[in-house]
């Protein structure tokens, strides 16, 4: 989601499920629909069927996804970058990027900093002993008069971002691809030909991907290089284009949008940082700036609005214009505190108390040994779920001695969601309210009353012995009509806001002030409830598609309601050309009409002549109104480098001596706790980690029917290996990386097989992740799933950006047992 | 399916086999008989297929689930479930639930039941306590942050919108910097 905000201003799935239908090639890259996400892969199917669109399917393993593709190329895992990286290439060397788009769409035209470089696999500004890069060079050259940036139409000049790129991604050439991936020449060669076809105005590709580009130490530059190759074809804001990604959790997307989640606050606002001393520094801070004449700039112009809603709906009567609106109250973080940061504070003995809702850490990994440690160096743990999980059962998981675990365990029982109403938001931001069904089982209770109750008892201990820093605590705003009861009706009101001086419901974020006569809980959420009612409860479907679907493109505008403002294709100012009018007509996203934009709801000023020479560009969310292919978002670089993820068992054929990211945060390393990376010499194969589709993560271990489905462990090993092992299906093997260890069946494969890269024969192994020391399945077996954790095996480090663990490329080795 | 089978509806001459269909008719009564529809969304990945759950009232206030299915209104879906959708019943309704709350003492080898009260007040106490002795007010440069280090909040994929917005809320209102959910991992 970093990279997709760092490329376009929200990250965020741009298109939606079923647009799908409207595409004329998918790319899927880093994951297998056809099995995880199968009802929405229909309008792939459909799309297929429909249109004549082509699927091609890049991955470690031929999956159902590969088998009704068109092309299926196996690669290795973590190396997407060189794949998007060569496509880049091939479109830039052959003059295949839609012209009009990346001229007047992107950033293409302007011109960089003179001082940016990049020479064997650094860009300028690293700092070896920090581990990080000093950005100052990757920004543009300046206007002095007006503070713009210096822009080149004509893209000739040497400095420009279109020059820059395609002298970097000239590296790319088809046998270092090859060298990289795996992918065979020839092979590459086809699907460069049918990917530079969509650079035509009239056709348009999607790029699906899911956490298998997202879990590696490279991960938001894996996803940023499809963005960069989406640009250049002028795919992005289209129908039946865009850079889609899939959740895989029923509300992942509207938790991510609340902001539970270190870095931000509701709405995609960063947390304020040290040193911030009011809103002024942090808006300076936080907000984009505008670098271009023609640049809205409407998330920086807006942002303090936003910030200064926030504020007053928490903090309400305690946040006035004198005390900043009680910014002091915001809690401002020294540094990274992401999920594998939790465990090393833990492990440092540093965090006391966690906090587990419906999120098995044990089981998440990455490193479970090592998480499961940490969870016994806390005083407290505190898991709120519907059913027992790895981390509840923790202290007495097979092997471990209960009496020597001295955290103190409370089982908080949730109820389920269909015990309580409130709304799910899908992977393409349809925020679908749902109704409770059921009375809660037994003496299960909701989450929301859960946190409630705790934060007024904590409340009520502070008013009564006093403590630090009281004046939050006492300012929450709790004003539900049962303060240990609230609605969810009443919940979603406040993240809507209100205008508090007429007393209504706002209408849209555009509205909200910073003079504190607004609130708004969550800004991207505000025109989702109104006076008039609910929007997220509409049902208005596909049994009247002329009345529902008026475009008949797809959208459903009166089928739940989604973020923002009811828009269903992001940035769909760029679906059409200059003067307004779709790049193809047959499948608009919106157009001017001469008075004002019709279609999907506008990503623009609705009533906003193309033709004014004042008239804003399509990419309102960033500073420079345009779609970035070179960004300074990045901690890793502005254009995506391929890097070899931490465990690997060649050298990076581009720079061997910087071969990994060289800004990966190395948590070990760091503490000096020893080294849990492993060699080839003692880890040979390449593993990677994946679900199937009757399970989801860990929870359905306790359902009956999907456990006779797909009842035990197993890893999946490529034929030519399991025979030089006398290995075969069903036979036990243990699969070991430095870290631990899993006992499991072996299912022998062609679905895997033995690839060429850098020069050398590489096997690699896939590892489903469902099963461990709780469930019916566990509960059966003689060993009680002790190496049952696929996580056992991954390794501790992450993103060098978002710092998501890589789970999907590491080393191990394998015996048969 | 099959060339005798076709031949068969075929010669029904309605087009579809009249005891098949009687017998399906009776059976689909029986199941659902006197239910009400309730609308709700899919409890796992992020598709968001739409559900129908029936559901009929019990002697006693009790609510019996019936049947999930896919809405076949729903622009997502169309009615279709995959394997997990499917049998969403049994994660529903299960004998596995943990119905009471449970305290495991520290190096305790067996749970305990606790009541409401005791637990809220005990986690309670457990985060004023750990909130006073990790708050960082002033940093070493002497900067304000008002940041409690010592607990962290993760969750949030499973619930509804509205009760991640209460936790956002809540943990930030009481300090926390350590938040967390699953989008990352």
């Amino acid at each position: 989601m970093v990279s997709l905000a760092a490329t376009f201003g929200r990250g965020a799935m741009t298109n939606h499920w079923r647009d799908i239908k409207n595409s004329d090639l998918i790319l899927i890259n880093g994951a297998n629909p056809a099995e995880a996400h199968p009802v929405g892969f229909q309008w792939f199917m459909r799309a297929k069927l429909d249109r004549g669109a082509k699927i091609i399917h890049a991955d470690p393993r031929f999956t159902r996804t590969s088998a009704v593709s068109d092309m299926y190329l196996r690669i290795r895992t973590g190396s997407d970058v060189a794949y998007f990286g060569g496509l880049i290439n091939y479109v830039l060397q052959n003059n295949l990027f839609h012209d009009e788009y990346v001229r007047n769409y992107t950033n293409a035209s302007f011109i960089v900093n003179k001082n940016f470089a990049f020479n064997d696999g650094l860009f300028s500004g690293y700092n070896p002993d920090k581990r990080s890069y000093n950005i100052a060079s990757w920004s543009y050259e300046t206007d002095p008069n007006t503070g713009f940036a210096m822009r080149d139409k004509t893209l000739a000049d040497s400095q420009t971002v279109f020059q820059l790129m395609k002298k970097h991604y000239s590296r790319y050439t088809p046998d270092v691809v090859s060298s990289i991936t795996g992918i065979p020449v020839d092979d590459f060669n086809k699907v460069a030909q049918l990917v530079g076809e969509m650079g035509k105005p009239d056709k348009v590709m999607t790029i699906v991907y899911a956490v298998g580009l997202t879990h590696h130490t490279t991960g938001g530059q894996l996803i940023r290089s499809g963005a960069v190759l989406q640009l250049l074809l002028g795919n992005m804001g289209r129908p039946g284009g865009g850079m889609n990604a899939e959740r895989g959790h029923a509300n992942i997307q509207g938790n991510t949008d609340h902001a539970i989640s270190w870095e931000i606050l509701p709405g995609y606002l960063k947390i304020p940082a040290p040193g911030q001393k009011n809103l002024d520094d942090y808006v300076a801070q936080s907000a984009p700036k505008k670098s271009d004449h023609n640049s809205w700039n409407f998330f920086g112009t807006n942002y303090r609005k936003f910030m200064v809603s926030i504020l007053k709906t928490w903090y309400g009567a305690a946040a006035t214009k004198d005390n900043e609106f009680a910014f002091d109250f915001v809690p401002k973080p020294a540094s990274n505190a992401s999920w594998m940061t939790i465990y090393d504070q833990a492990l440092k003995g540093k965090m006391e108390g966690v906090i587990l809702s419906g999120m098995t850490a044990a089981s998440i990994g990455p490193d479970s040994n090592q998480v499961r440690q940490a969870l016994g160096n806390l005083k407290w743990l505190v898991v709120m779920d519907a059913l027992p999980t790895t981390s509840s059962e923790f202290w007495h998981a097979p092997g471990v001695d209960a009496s020597s675990v001295k955290t103190e365990v409370f089982m908080v029982p949730t109820t389920h969601w269909i015990e309580k109403d409130g709304s799910f938001v899908n992977s393409g931001r349809w925020s679908q309210w749902k109704e409770q069904v059921l009375p809660p089982q037994g003496q299960s209770r909701h989450d929301h009353w859960i946190l409630a109750d705790i934060f007024q008892r904590v409340k009520k201990l502070y008013q009564s012995q006093g403590g630090k820093f009281v004046d939050p605590v006492m300012a929450l705003t709790m004003g539900y009509a049962d303060p240990i009861k609230p609605t969810l009706d009443e919940i979603a009101k406040e993240i809507n806001g209100q205008d508090l001086t007429a007393k209504k419901q706002m209408t849209s974020f555009a509205l909200l002030r910073d003079d504190g006569t607004t609130t708004a809980g969550d800004w991207i959420y505000t025109g989702s409830y109104l006076d008039s009612g609910n929007l997220m409860k509409r049902r208005s479907g596909i049994s009247d598609p002329k009345t529902n679907d008026p475009t008949g493109m797809g959208f459903y505008p009166q089928w739940s309601w989604s973020w923002p403002l009811n828009r269903r294709v992001m940035y769909n100012r760029a679906s059409a050309d200059l003067d307004g009018k779709p790049w193809d007509p047959t499948r608009p996203g919106i157009q001017w009409n001469g008075t004002k934009w019709v279609g999907d709801v506008p990503d623009y000023p609705p009533t906003m002549d193309p033709h004014d020479p004042n008239a804003w560009l399509p990419f309102i969310m960033n500073g420079e109104g345009v779609g970035r292919l070179f960004s300074n978002t990045m901690v890793d670089g502005p254009f995506p480098e391929h890097y070899e993820p931490i465990e690997s068992p060649v050298q990076n054929p581009l720079h061997p001596t910087n071969s990994a990211s060289p800004v990966a945060f190395l948590y070990d390393k760091a503490v000096g706790r020893p080294d849990r990376f492993g060699t080839a010499s003692e880890f040979p194969y390449i593993a990677t980690s994946y679900r199937l589709t009757e399970h989801e993560h860990y929870v359905t271990q306790h359902v009956p029917h999907l456990v006779q489905l797909q009842p035990k462990p197993f890893v999946e090993i490529p034929y030519e290996l399991a025979s030089s092992k006398g290995i075969k299906t069903g036979d036990q093997v243990r699969v070991s990386s430095k870290r631990g260890k899993v006992e499991v069946l072996a299912m022998v494969t062609k679905r895997l097989g033995p690839m060429t890269v850098a020069g050398q024969k590489v096997y690699q192994i896939g590892i489903p992740i469902h099963w461990g020391y709780v469930g019916l399945a566990a509960d059966s077996d003689p060993s009680k799933g002790r190496f049952w954790l696929a996580n056992a095996l991954t390794p501790f480090v992450g993103d060098a950006n978002a710092r998501t663990p890589e789970f999907k490329s590491f080393l191990v080795n394998l015996e048969k047992m | 399916m099959g060339v005798a089978g076709a031949g068969a509806i075929a010669a029904s001459g309605l087009g579809f086999d009249v005891a098949v269909a009687e017998s399906t008719k009776v059976k689909q009564q029986l199941r659902i008989e006197g239910a009400a529809e309730a609308h709700s969304i899919c409890p796992y990945c992020a598709v968001g297929c739409a559900l129908i759950a029936y559901v009929r009232p019990r002697p006693g206030g009790a609510i019996e689930l019936l049947q999930i299915e896919g809405d076949p209104d729903s622009p997502v879906n169309e009615g279709r479930l995959c394997p997990k959708g499917a049998t969403a019943m049994q994660l529903a309704v299960s004998p596995r639930r943990v119905e009471s709350p449970l305290y495991r003492a520290p190096g305790a080898t067996s749970w305990q039941k606790i009541s409401w009260d005791d637990m809220l007040d005990r986690i309670a106490k457990n985060i004023k306590a750990s909130r006073d002795a990790t708050f960082v007010a002033v940093d070493a440069n002497g900067n304000t942050v008002n940041r409690t280090e010592g607990i962290a909040f993760a969750g949030g994929a499973a619930f509804s919108s509205e009760e991640g917005y209460v936790a956002t809320k809540v943990m930030r209102g009481l300090g926390l910097v350590h938040l967390e959910q699953q989008a990352r991992v």
